[in-house]
């Protein structure tokens, strides 16, 4: 099967819409066509990838942790845009150090996060031939 | 829905033979469920069950099969991380089978 850039777009927080979690799933489920998979995380769908959530207070499943298996997913490239970050006055040190294992450097643990700014987001976007925006 | 019986107790299962309620799960339970499809569950078997929750246990969800196999091979060793030795173990598939047994949901991706 040939190989397509596939690209997830996400802008919505994680809870509140099912979008954030219905991404996750047909991310999860779509690393099993051996894809070129990216995800992008843009406007409050930067939160998806925050520190420290808690949804005890609102009854629902906290998923954080699961973006921390897209690495065993081979899914290593989460592009995060700088303005998005910003205008919601945080830093990359508000997001979950994600990295993945790269098994030919005997397991070393490299980042998945690449920080672009707004301008870089549309080239990346434009390089995809599959974009799908939750 | 179906369900097990367990020291005079019943557990929930769903139509496939998942645990309905995932908190529920007991090495008993697990044993149970092995010897309804006619497993005797051996060390070998128990390693990629403990695996399993311990994973779930960190990522919430039951990893994909390739996922699995990568795992176990960096955790148990290069000759566990391979297909051939998984299907020896849970001839109806690591994921389904495994997952069952361990109390998860079905993997996400698993048709």
């Amino acid at each position: 099967m040939a190989t397509k850039k596939f690209m997830f777009v996400n802008r919505k927080a994680p809870y509140g819409t099912a979008y954030a979690l219905e991404s996750l799933e047909v991310v999860l489920i779509s690393a099993a066509f051996e894809q070129d998979v990216s995800l992008a995380f843009i406007d409050d769908g930067v939160y998806q990838i925050t520190k420290g959530q808690d949804t005890t207070g609102i009854g629902q499943k906290n998923f954080s942790n699961t973006y921390k298996a897209l690495g065993d997913y081979e899914i290593k490239k989460l592009y995060v845009e700088k303005e998005s970050l910003e205008e919601r006055g945080l830093t990359q040190d508000d997001l979950m150090p994600l990295v993945w294992e790269d098994e030919d450097d005997d397991w070393a643990e490299k980042p998945s996060i690449i920080m672009v700014n707004r301008s870089e987001m549309a080239d990346v976007m434009a390089e995809q031939e599959v974009t799908l925006s939750f | 829905m179906s369900s097990l019986e367990l020291n005079g107790e019943s557990i929930e299962l769903d139509e496939e033979g998942y645990l309905v309620d995932l908190s529920a799960w007991t090495p008993e339970i697990a044993t149970a469920l092995a010897a309804g499809e006619d497993v005797d569950l051996s060390d070998e078997h128990w390693d990629i069950i403990n695996f399993l929750r311990e994973y779930y246990e960190e990522y919430q969800i039951a990893p994909a099969v390739r996922v699995l196999t990568k795992a176990v091979g960096k955790r148990l060793g290069k000759d566990k991380g391979n297909s051939k030795y998984l299907y020896s173990l849970f001839p109806y598939g690591p994921g389904k089978q495994a997952c069952k047994y361990a109390g998860l949901p079905k993997p996400t991706g698993c048709v």
